[in-house]
């Protein structure tokens, strides 16, 4: 959205007859499907670099958990990009939520080590529950409660997009400051 | 001398304050002043989640290590950053002198880069509850400054790459990585394979974060002076390093007339 505002077609987005959240939200899919490969690439490095034995479990459940992290991210990132459009330094805010995510959605330390009044907050996170069930579904859990969990919230962030998207655009066209602020 | 010493403060600053033209203020307090303190919060965590080392071992070595996203990133952007606004040949093309020209665009990286990584340290130990002993505080500054600086010698480097590469901020991000692991900020250099120690000796940050770390521990400035003074050696030597490749990348561009389309 940050190039589209540079190179001045952030408006011909806006103006044009599809829903604006239409237009981006296959954007911010085909970003968030790059994570595919990242995890791939280094589930491999892991195995044949560093020698970590690597069993999956439910292979289909494994995939259809990572796809639907994937898809859920795409929900949170355009709930984020509709939310920031009318910022001009909104990708600085992107790179900042990096480290909080992985902290507080479990990829890298147990949610049961953080503190007690963070567990809200990773509960209304979709890439927590996304990450549960790709982690149940390779050592051989019961990844379906997670993956539905993930599935919802993330629909959840679709909606609320669109929401907010119309919120955004009503106010910025009434007011005339799409390319201004 | 006088157009020299304007060139370096006036010329730096001023580019310097570029780098955040399309910043408002406070977005340098999420970036710069809250995004360290997550860092050291992640990893403080996934140390005790591993049991690897204390909280005070991986406070220092982010806090620290985190003053390379200023350093490096504003160096590459002082280049980066001209080309996008249509000025660099502009600049290249003016007579004045080099040194002061791409010496005097770091002297505010420096002073951000040790503010951020002094920031850090505090708010973490802070938060984390880590002791930092009064009387270590005042050497720790001079530790901060010192890293910082070492690394800007880095991203001079980084900067002169710039001249050549477009995608500059893909390569700070990779060499930040590399940092993030080799300089033992969150690993011990003990346990890292022989190579990755070794080649750690020539990285900004390594000596600092051990000087640091003795430091909390109680030793005084006379005995970390070793590590300080390695550390002062790689940033001296990525900075004559940055300011060759420089002028060899803006004589190469000339040449071939690339500076533009590189």
């Amino acid at each position: 959205m940050q190039r589209e505002r540079w190179w001045g077609t952030l408006e011909l987005l806006v103006a044009a007859p599809r829903h604006f959240s239409l237009v981006l939200f296959p954007s911010t899919l085909g970003l968030a499907s790059v994570g595919i490969y990242n995890l791939v690439a280094t589930l491999l490095w892991g195995k044949f670099a560093f020698g970590i034995p690597l069993t999956i479990e439910h292979p289909l459940l494994f995939a259809l958990s990572v796809l639907a992290t994937v898809l859920a991210f795409a929900g949170l990132g355009l709930l984020f990009a509709v939310s920031f459009v009318r910022f001009r330094a909104a990708w600085v805010l992107g790179n900042f939520f990096e480290y909080p995510v992985w902290l507080i959605c479990g990829f890298l330390v147990p949610l049961a080590l953080l503190p007690t009044w963070v567990h809200p907050i990773a509960w209304v996170l979709a890439p927590t529950w996304g990450m549960n069930a790709i982690r149940e579904s390779a050592l051989g859990g019961t990844p379906v409660p997670d993956l539905l969990l993930c599935l919802g919230l993330g629909a959840a962030y679709v909606v609320g997009a669109v929401l907010v998207t119309n919120r955004v655009l009503d106010d910025a066209r009434a007011r005339g400051s799409l390319s201004l602020t | 001398m006088i157009v020299a010493t304007r060139i370096f403060f006036v010329g730096g600053l001023t580019s310097f304050r570029a780098l955040f033209y399309w910043l408002t203020p406070w977005i340098y307090i999420p970036t710069m002043l809250i995004a360290p303190l997550f860092q050291i919060l992640l990893f403080a965590y996934i140390g005790r989640s591993a049991g690897l080392a204390s909280d005070e071992f991986f406070l220092i070595g982010n806090a620290l290590q985190y003053a390379s996203i200023p350093c490096l990133f504003a160096m590459a952007q002082a280049i980066g950053g001209e080309r996008f606004q249509n000025t660099l040949s502009a600049i290249l093309v003016s007579p004045a002198p080099r040194i002061p020209l791409f010496f005097g665009r770091s002297l505010p990286v420096v002073l951000n880069g040790a503010f951020v990584a002094a920031f850090a340290l505090l708010t973490g130990s802070i938060v984390l509850r880590v002791h930092l002993p009064a009387s270590s505080l005042a050497p720790l500054l001079l530790v901060v400054l010192i890293a910082a600086l070492s690394c800007t010698g880095l991203g001079l480097v980084n900067a002169a790459l710039s001249l050549r590469i477009r995608e500059n901020a893909v390569l700070s991000n990779v060499i930040f990585g590399f940092l993030l692991i080799f300089t033992g900020a969150n690993v011990p250099l003990d346990d890292l394979p022989n190579w990755m120690s070794t080649l750690a000796q020539g990285l900004p940050f390594t000596h600092a974060i051990k000087a640091a770390r003795e430091l909390v521990a109680g030793a005084s400035l006379g005995d970390v002076a070793g590590l300080l003074g390695a550390e002062l050696l790689v940033g001296a030597v990525y900075g004559i390093l940055g300011y060759a490749l420089l002028r060899w990348f803006e004589t190469l561009s000339r040449r071939h007339a690339s500076l533009e389309r590189s």
